[in-house]
């Protein structure tokens, strides 16, 4: 196969940067490889290593800072016959670090070479995640004071699969690369060389010593077994093939009349775990299988298990356009503290209004009717409570009737579920009279 | 056929599945993050990809790598994670990378009310980008708007190869409605135009166009993207007159033909002294009090529904606003697309009413406005 290299645009590094070295080591292993340009995307960051793409005659997308490995994974996931190919440098991976560990974890086929010369080059060699304490930087003291970061073992610990870490003048090194190339999930090379122009001023490092450097740490040389696992994409794809759409497209039929001829406010006034905003739902349904127009409006604590729950709901043959509340038409309040989550609500009500109140529930003067409920002493629980409200309601046929209830219920509950809510009904009817 | 009863988020995301949407992915945050769950709910069943980034960058870091594979994509978030886009939005416009972005908007500033609405991100939305250049924003006022408007997000982002906004809220997109797929206005799937024959730059127009062919990284043909300021050929350029006809372009392109997606609602009513500007969730409170004032209270007032922010649809704001003696601005925030209609009707009167408390702002306060005259 012929090299990849562009040969219109030469690697234009300082001299004596191993980052020329890195270019020409990875031609040398796509060429080992046999692959076609278009076989291949080399997505680079920011800074040196962010000129990666530019020398190779290959698809190219080069990004923001740190960013690399996202727009990696959504090139990789549309497109999973590419190799994919990401360099960044010990810059991009201190800004990206959520990105790197998120990357291990998730173990997508990609191949991330990170072009570690411990410093920022490009804006002046400041210091990275990767500099040592004792180096002499452009960023005062400040690197002695934080521990450099260990790529290849935050690697290990965050799941990648493949692991090793290099000096960039190690002589098999084609084959280092093509063996993460050709691994089969997320694989990264931590490839140490230097920068001539920043850092090695300060910090001489020769290539020897860079590799007997290596040599003191614990070696990293490719698959990580305690690692290996599916890869993201494959496996994504066999999941995603079980599933099921859940989208209803067809919605609910009018069957019914509508019994009202003008817009009804109803507020459920309840708290978490009455089931109140199910009602509200249930109402909506109802309403709809007479062709009405509906919005409902949910309001609870962020802790959604305590706490007041409220939902609004508007049901009109005319078409909703506000979808707030103005003066309620029916009130359910359950509950104490979801009456005082809108205590202003009762005043603004009228003569015609609706109050299905529970009996204990304290509420402010009101005009409206008060219509008081013993749903304790009726043996109706408290996760009851709201859809017994719906059949005084359906009884009285104002916004629904026991028909419309009945078609909700169908829509919403299957099997015991709705055994179930048939019984609450069954029960309101007998204990709820009048 | 029936009627659905959603909210707004899933009635963007029915739009998005009409529209042939196949990349997904978001970040979870109040109130977007039912629009991750419908998404997840479908889009993984069609074939597609859903995914829960580690961070909102990440989510549109995703998408915007799924785009230039070829994929539509969409991503929604809220104020805080819209702040995170800011930096890939700009990428976005730099490398023509179409993307449809959904902003539920919440009461800010910063984490503000998670829960709770407001309109508070208009003016962001359009310049949250290093650069200034344009981006396209359409503002829903109902789940029917939310399903409709998200289809023509897709194409405007497919046809001029940039980001689109949807400029949603809480209000919208957490409150249920009733949503007629039989009758809600489904607008013809457009795609993005492909290269057809001969050689391939990545970003050269054809004469007389302003949107460069698209190939998808990943085909035969190589493709070159870039977010560093470049040429035709998308490699580097320093050539001040290649940068300045790039970014000319690149404002060119969506701004000469804003009157073609400038979309709106327009209550015109006899003998109306008043004309009414509204969008988003606002709108419905206005068409309440119009209504009203026409109706009941002898106060015949017009009522313009903005549905497209950005660019600012100039000439339709000038027609509807011919006549009038004054303009009522109202929006859930403390001013900020008032400052654009003051811009285009210069020489009239243009009062404002407005508030970001989280409460919905109602009919009665927009009469009582009115009639305050
Ligand atoms: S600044 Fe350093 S890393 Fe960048 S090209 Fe020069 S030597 Fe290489």
């Amino acid at each position: 196969m012929d090299s990849l290299l562009n040969s219109d645009r030469p690697p234009v590094f300082c001299p004596g940067c191993s980052h020329d070295r890195s270019v020409h080591t990875l031609d040398r292993a796509l060429k080992e490889m046999g692959l076609k340009g278009s076989d291949v995307v080399i997505v680079s960051d920011i800074g040196c290593s962010g000129l990666f793409d530019t020398f190779f005659k290959t698809h190219a997308f080069h990004g923001l800072h740190g960013r690399a490995l996202t727009y990696a994974g959504g090139i990789k996931l549309a497109r999973p016959h590419l190799k994919v190919i990401v360099t960044m440098g010990d810059g991009g991976l201190g800004i990206g670090g959520a990105h790197f560990l998120a990357a291990c974890r998730r173990n997508l086929d990609l191949s991330l070479l990170v072009l570690n010369n411990f410093n920022f080059g490009m804006t002046g060699g400041q210091f990275s995640c990767t500099t040592p304490e004792q180096a002499s930087v452009a960023s005062s003291f400040l690197n002695v004071l934080e521990k450099p970061f260990d790529v290849c073992d935050a690697a290990v610990c965050a799941g990648a699969p493949f692991v090793a870490r290099s000096s960039v003048y190690r002589k098999d090194l084609p084959e280092l690369l093509a063996a993460a190339i050709t691994f089969e999930g997320f694989a990264v090379v931590d490839l140490w060389g230097g920068c001539p122009a920043r850092y090695l001023k300060k910090n001489p490092l020769s290539p020897k010593e860079i590799e007997s450097a290596i040599e003191k740490l614990p070696p990293y040389q490719g698959v990580v077994s305690t690692n290996r696992r599916r890869e993201y994409s494959s496996h994504y794809r066999e999941e995603a093939a079980k599933k099921t759409a859940g989208v209803d497209w067809h919605g609910i039929e009018k069957t019914f009349e509508p019994t009202v001829n003008e817009r009804r406010e109803v507020v459920f006034l309840g708290s978490a775990g009455q089931r109140v905003i199910t009602g509200g739902t249930l109402l909506g349904r109802a309403a709809i299988s007479a062709g009405m127009n509906v919005t409902q409006k949910n309001d609870y604590h962020i802790t959604v298990m305590r706490g007041p729950s409220v939902t609004e709901v508007i049901v009109s043959p005319q078409a909703i356009t506000y979808t707030g509340v103005g003066k309620p038409d029916v009130i359910i309040a359950l509950s104490k503290e979801g009456v005082q989550k809108r205590w202003g609500l009762f005043e603004r009500m009228t003569k015609r209004g609706r109050i299905i109140l529970a009996a204990g529930v304290e509420i402010p003067t009101t005009d409206a009717q008060v219509e008081e409920v013993a749903f304790k002493a009726g043996g109706i629980k408290k996760k009851e409570r709201a859809l017994a409200a719906l059949y005084l309601m359906a009884r009285d046929r104002d916004p629904i009737t026991p028909e419309m209830l009945e078609e909700a219920l169908q829509q919403s509950f299957q099997g015991k579920r709705l055994e179930e809510a048939r019984l609450v009904l069954e029960k309101a009817a007998t204990v709820l009279t009048h | 056929m029936g009627l659905l009863f959603i909210d707004g988020n899933q009635a963007v995301a029915m739009g998005a599945m009409h529209a042939g949407c196949r990349f997904f992915a978001s970040y979870p945050i109040t109130p977007a993050s039912n629009l991750l769950a419908a998404m997840l709910d479908t889009l993984p069943a069609a074939g597609g990809i859903a995914l829960q980034g580690e961070d909102e960058i990440a989510s549109i870091g995703y998408c915007l790598g799924a785009s230039m594979a070829g994929m539509k994509v969409m991503t929604a978030t809220s104020g805080p994670g819209l702040s995170l886009y800011s930096e890939n939005i700009s990428f976005a416009i730099a490398g023509e990378i179409p993307i449809v972005i959904v902003n539920i908007m919440r009461q800010g500033p910063s984490t503000g009310s998670a829960t709770r609405g407001a309109d508070g991100d208009v003016q962001f939305m359009r310049w949250g980008c290093s650069g200034g250049l344009p981006v396209i924003v359409l503002a829903p006022a109902d789940v029917n708007d939310c399903f409709t408007l998200t289809v023509h997000a897709f194409n405007l982002a497919e046809q001029f190869r940039c980001p689109v906004i949807i400029a949603s809220n809480k209000e919208i997109g957490m409150t249920s409605g009733t949503l007629d797929m039989e009758r809600v206005e489904k607008p013809a799937v457009l795609d993005r135009t492909l290269h057809e024959a001969g050689p391939f730059l990545p970003f050269q127009v054809k004469p007389g166009e302003d949107v460069p062919p698209f190939l998808p990284i990943g085909g035969p043909i190589l493709v070159r993207q870039t977010s560093s300021t470049h040429g035709p050929d998308g490699y580097i350029t320093t050539n001040p007159s290649e940068i300045q006809a790039g970014v000319e372009r690149l404002q060119r392109k969506i701004d000469s033909k804003a009157e073609s997606f400038s979309y709106f609602d327009l209550e015109e009513r006899k003998g109306a002294r008043t004309l009414l500007v509204a969008y988003g969730v606002t709108a419905g409170a206005a068409r309440t009090a119009a209504a009203e004032l026409s109706e009941n209270q002898n106060i015949p007032a017009s009522l313009l529904i903005l549905k497209t922010l950005w660019p600012v649809p100039e000439q339709v704001l000038q027609a509807a606003a011919v006549g009038k003696e004054r303009i009522l601005v109202v929006e859930m925030n403390l001013g900020q697309y008032l400052q654009e209609i003051q811009r285009v009707l210069c020489n009239q009167r243009v009062d404002f009413y407005g508030k970001m408390s989280g409460q919905l702002i109602s009919p009665t306060e927009i009469i009582e406005e009115v009639t305050r005259g």
